[in-house]
Parts: structure tokens; sequence; C-alpha cells
């Protein structure tokens, strides 16, 4: 009875340890990945399509997606999940994040994860521009995805009604406040169509850095520990900015809100919007008038910073489970897929390549304002990043605030934040 | 006892974890945490922002307390009143504190936005110029305000109509019987009698001063330039903007501190003008 007993017992750990070592070898792979939906809604079914495509394509990784509100919000919660040791691989992070996640050692570069020829190869496959967020000490941590830049949307039948062409956006800083006073309507004390808006709530110092840009200046160094907001370069442009609105009143003094300035174009309040390119299918969709979509204008040359997410891959995996993210990456930007991406998102196409597709050609050729994007790369620069990113970047947005809300003058405004940064970079120069 | 280990694992832990972190450096993978003393506070009290955000939150609570107290008193006893539609306008009073602050914010922002706004549609009616509410750092604050007063008034109201339902109807009828006037009824007899309601409110909305700042995340993010950050506001924004977990620490305690304090003061000053029955 007994032995009948001890034998069952081994056939059923024997039984057990098999299903287990099946199991194991089945699903050998498994990775979770951290995504931010700033947008919202179909984002997320673009994504879970494009998930599903890899899986068939490679049955032995298993992707989990795990959808995280704004980049703040993934961040937030993929380092957590990463301090409390649940899995997590690979994440799209907001791209300026990259001197935070150095600092925390949480994430590792590409070019320690690339082995083959092949790959080394494909690191050099994207838009240099939107390389710069991802690129420090020599290295290349992230990986560009979900990219936009800025751009001016502006109302065609508004440019008719002044008079203007239509196909002549303004292409320089006098010219914006010129062609800005003819759109600026006013009955008696009230406007009634302002000429344009840059919004100074949610992302000033986004908006400011193509300001600096087109004034020739940068907002900061390539290895993150040094500012330049006190350069008389920017203080100008701080100056432009406000001038818009106090001296040539072509657009709202005091701030002007980022959550609501769509609709402010869209009812023709405005204009001209300066706004992300994440926008596009949505004005595409809303706008009941003639539109178009230009380059932002220029003073000693055109500017505009990148925006948005950088795929990463969390330094706390195993080399299988990295080759795997890699896998998923590269799979995740191949041209054709990419060119999908941009399509169905208003998103850039983060390579050239991807341009070169037939889908991406054609989407192209029949909405035209797409490539306008694309065109500006050639003049874009990082989005403002520095070591304590979010303190540095505050003291810049709270300047351009005071600034244009008239409390300091825009050299000291940026005096005293360039001040302050200095004092929080020290240590990492 | 299971009450004892969720209170201990969920309250005392982490106000102690608080506490200690707040004498710590922040640390990071190059530089691991190091002891400082009083090092952090020292920042605090050097730090421009925390005294704005400090100063704004006390402009909040004496903007919005008194006023949403005496609202939520009038309403209370307008509706304890016999008036059609009774239960109707109870339920209208009390709808803005069931709405959750995110989607009331979504709401209120384009009734303060710019030209398409109500509020400059109401006033171009009007012939008044529109403003810019929300972008404007001496209308921010008052804009926020409101928001609160419409939002916790209602709330309040509850407590009072409670209270009011309680109160003897010989009182009134005496009174009248008297001669005195409404007013006077009230100063004198209604109102002495809603103290120990006025109290649990007061503390309550003295919390909520500190504690409520969902809006903002929507409205104004602090901006313009601060004007219209609150104490919790900047703790979140140190601690998950910032990734500065040693000196949100640090602003959290005193928070807890200002707290207790005023919670301590209110007790022991009110107390002794509370009739309790």
């Amino acid at each position: 009875m007994l032995t009948k007993l001890k034998r069952r017992a081994g056939q059923l750990a024997l039984a057990a340890a098999l299903s287990l070592g099946l199991t194991s070898t089945a699903s050998a792979i498994e990775l979770t990945m951290y995504y931010p939906v700033a947008v919202g809604g179909a984002l997320t079914k673009i994504v879970d399509g494009l998930v599903a495509d890899f899986e068939k394509e490679n049955p032995d990784i298993k992707v989990n997606a795990i959808y995280a509100g704004n980049y703040n919000d993934a961040r937030i919660k993929a380092l957590a999940a990463l301090k409390s040791g649940e899995p997590a691989q690979t994440s799209v992070m907001f791209s300026i994040d990259i001197y935070e996640l150095i600092e925390q050692g949480a994430i590792v570069a590409f070019d320690d994860v690339v082995k083959s020829d092949e790959d080394k190869a494909w690191l050099d496959k994207f838009y240099p521009a939107l390389m710069e967020n991802g690129k420090t000490q020599g290295k290349t941590w992230g990986i560009p995805f979900q990219r936009s830049t800025i751009v001016m949307y502006y109302n065609k039948d508004a440019f008719r009604a002044a008079g203007l062409d239509p196909e002549q956006p303004p292409a320089t800083w006098e010219e914006l406040v010129s062609m800005g006073k003819k759109l600026t309507k006013k009955s008696g004390g009230n406007v009634d169509q302002w000429g344009v808006m840059i919004p100074s709530t949610g992302y000033p110092y986004w908006m400011f850095g193509a300001l600096a840009m087109q004034n020739g200046q940068t907002l900061m160094n390539g290895d993150g520990n040094q500012t330049y907001f006190d350069a008389p370069a920017t203080v100008e442009a701080l100056q432009y900015w406000k001038d818009l609105g106090e001296k040539h009143g072509v657009m709202p003094s005091g701030t002007i809100e980022w959550g609501t300035l769509r609709q402010n174009f869209l009812e023709g309040k405005t204009a001209i919007m300066w706004h992300s390119t994440g926008n596009l299918t949505t004005v595409k969709n809303n706008a009941k008038f003639d539109f178009g979509v230009a380059m932002l204008p220029a003073m000693k040359r055109r500017g505009t910073p990148t925006g948005g997410g950088n795929f990463y891959i969390f330094e706390k995996s195993t080399d299988e489970e990295k080759a795997a993210a890699l896998k998923l990456i590269k799979f995740l930007t191949q041209p054709e897929r990419t060119a999908e991406w941009s399509i169905k998102t208003g998103y850039l196409g983060t390579r050239p390549d991807a341009y070169e597709t037939d889908a991406l050609k054609a989407y192209v050729k029949e909405f035209p304002p797409a490539a306008v994007a694309r065109d500006q790369l050639e003049f874009a620069t990082a989005e403002l990043s520095t070591y304590q990113t979010g303190r540095v970047r505050k003291l810049l947005d709270d300047a351009i605030q005071a600034a244009l809300t008239g409390s300091k003058s825009p050299a000291d405004a940026l005096g005293d934040a360039q001040k302050q940064a200095d004092r929080l970079l020290k240590r990492y120069r | 006892m299971p009450a004892a280990i969720f209170l201990i694992a969920f309250t005392y832990y982490p106000a102690v974890a608080t506490l200690a972190k707040s004498f710590f450096s922040q640390g990071t993978a190059l530089k691991p945490s190091e002891f400082v003393g009083f090092e952090n506070f020292e920042y605090m009290l050097g730090d421009d922002v925390f005294w704005k955000v400090a100063w704004n939150n006390i402009m909040y609570a004496v903007g919005t307390i008194p006023i949403s107290i005496a609202l939520a008193i009038l309403m209370a006893v307008w509706v304890n009143g016999k008036l059609p539609l009774r239960s109707l306008t109870r339920m209208a009073y009390f709808t803005p504190t069931i709405l959750p602050m995110i989607a009331v914010a979504n709401i209120w922002l384009f009734f303060y936005t710019p030209d398409i706004g109500l509020l400059d549609q109401v006033s171009a009616v009007f012939g008044l110029p529109s403003h810019n509410w929300l972008g404007d750092p001496d209308t921010v604050l008052g804009c926020i305000i409101a928001i609160t007063i419409w939002k916790e008034a209602g709330f309040f109201m509850i407590f009072y109509l409670a209270a009011l339902q309680t109160l003897p109807l010989e009182l009134e009828e005496a009174a009248r019987l008297e001669g005195a006037s409404r007013w006077y009824y009230f100063r004198r007899v209604m109102f002495p009698l809603l103290m120990p309601t006025t109290l649990f409110v007061l503390i309550n909305a003295v919390i909520n001063s500190f504690k409520l700042v969902d809006h903002l995340f929507i409205l104004t993010k602090g901006g313009p330039d601060n004007a219209s950050s609150l104490l919790l506001y900047y703790i979140y924004e140190v601690a998950f903007s910032f990734l500065d977990q040693a000196y949100a620490s640090t602003l959290t305690v005193v928070l807890l501190l200002a707290l207790a304090l005023i919670a301590v003061g209110q007790f022991y000053f009110l107390d002794k003008r509370v009739h309790y029955r």
C-alpha cells in the first residue's frame, strides 16, 4: 500500500515536472512594455494591433503592453514597478527623461545591447534631429517612436478674408507680426479674431525652444549640464513672444491655455496657432474651414524642438529579455510599420526610408500637410532636457509665464532662472 | 487588532517613514542617500516657490471657508423650509458634490476660456471686454476659489440640513410668540445650536483647503508662474515631476504639522464656545 502510494507520488511529481518544463519552453520570454497614452482611445488600438502582429511573427515572445496615462504617469509607473521588483523590460517614455533615467540607473544604452553589424547599422537609420534627445555620453539610450514637432496651423479662409495670399503663410518674425495685424479683427473694444496664438501653459518651455532656436540659440548643451537661459538671444526671443501680445496686439496678452487652444482655432478665434503635429488628424477631422500647415517662421533661421516619446530598454532584465526587447523595437520601427503608424496617428515617420514607402508617399501626396513636419526636421533641435530635468524645466516655465504676465521683465525672469539652474546643475559638471 | 495592523501599515508607518526621509538627501544610482540633518528644511526656507504656494494656500483657505460655510447655512435654511419641489432643490444643491473634481474642472476650463468661454460670452452680451481669467495672475486664484466654493457648499449644506432637522420646533414658535425677528432668532437661537455642526464643518473645510487640488491638474497646473499653485500640488510636483522624494517628504512634514496645529487650535479655542446639548 505504502509503496503504491510512493510510486503514485513519484509519478505525479514527474508529471508535474514535465508539464512545468514544457510550459517554460512554450512561453519562452515574456516582455512587459509600459506605454503612455497622451491622446487616448484610438492609439491603444493601433499599438495593440502592432503588438499582435509582432507576436504572430515571434511566437516565442509574449508582450504585455501596459497603458499608463500621460508621459509623467508612464514614467512614475514604470520606475515604481522597477523599484518594487516587478518585471518591465521596455517602455516608451518622454524623450527628455533620458538624464533622469540614466541617473536612476534604470536604462541601458542600445550600444550595449546591439550585437550584429546589421543592428548597429539600424541605429543610424533615424533622422539625426530625432536622435539628439536619445544620445548623451557618446551613446544611444533612446530610439525615436512617438515623435512630433511644433508646426503652424493657419486658417486659409481668414487669410483670404484679410486680403492675404493663403499659400504664403508668414515665413519670418516680421511677417508674423505684419500679417498678424491684418488678421486681428476687432469690433469695438473686443477682438473677434486674433492674429496668432502660441500656447504658454502646459509646455511653455517647448514653444519657447522654437523661438530661441529661430533666434539662433539652443537652450542647453548636449551633456545636459548647462543651460543658456540668460543668453542675449534667449532674452530677445522671450521679448518677441511678449511683444506679440503687448506691443503688437496680435495675440492675447497673459498666458494662453494649451488645452483649449485647438478649440479656439477650430472656432475661428485665432487665425494662426502654433501646436504639436500630434493635433494634425484631429484638426483635419474637425476644421469647418480651409486650413493649412506650415513650418514655423524664422528670425535668424527656422527652428523647432522635437517632442514626444522614445523607446528605452531597462537595465533590470536578462540578456535574453533585452535581446527580445530589441527585436520588438526593431519590429515596430521598420519603415513600413513606421509609415502605417505615422498615417494613423499623425506622428512623424521617424526615419527617411519610411517616407519612401508607397503607403506614406501616397498619403503625403493626398494630404501635403503631413510632409511639413518632416521637412522641418532639417531645422529641428533637441527638446529641453538636462539633469534634474523636472526642476530645470519648471524654472524656465515659471520664467516664461512671469514675463508673459508682466510680473518680471524677460531679462530678469530668465536671469533668475539661469542662476537657479546653475545651482542645480553644478554638481553634474 | 486587525484594525491596528491596517492603521500601522497605511497610516503610522508612512507618516514615520516620511518624517525619517525628510532628514536624508535624495539618493540616485550614482549617489546613495545620506543623512543630512535639517538641510532639506533649510532649503525649504530659502525656496521662493514654497513661500508663494504657502501664501496662496492661506488665501485659498480664507477665500473658500467662510463663504462656503455661509452659503451652506443659507441653502440649508432655505431647503429646510416649505417650498415646492423641495427634494429636487436639495438634490440640485448637492449635485456639485457628487461630480468628480476632474470632470468638473474640465467643464469649468471652458467657462473660463477667453473669448469662447461661457463667462466671456455672457459678459460680451453686456459689452464688457474679454478677460483671460486663468492666464492672469491676479484673477486665477479667485477662479480656483470660486470652483471650490461651488463644489463644497452643497456638501456642507447636508450637515447643516441634518442639524436643522433636529432643532425642536417649539423654539421657533416660542421665539415668534415673543416677537423676535427671524434674524434675531437665527443669531441668538439657531446659530448657537448649530455650533457643533459648524465646528465639524470648519475642520473639514480647513482640511479640504489643503487637500483639494485635483482641479489644478486640469485648470492651471499651478500657473501662471505659480500664481495658483497650492502646497499639496507643489508636493506632488516635487515628488513626481522633480523625483525628489526627500524634499517632498520635508514639505509633507510641514503640511502635516500645520494641519495638526490648526486642528488642535480649533478644538482648544472653539470647544469653549460650542454648546453641546
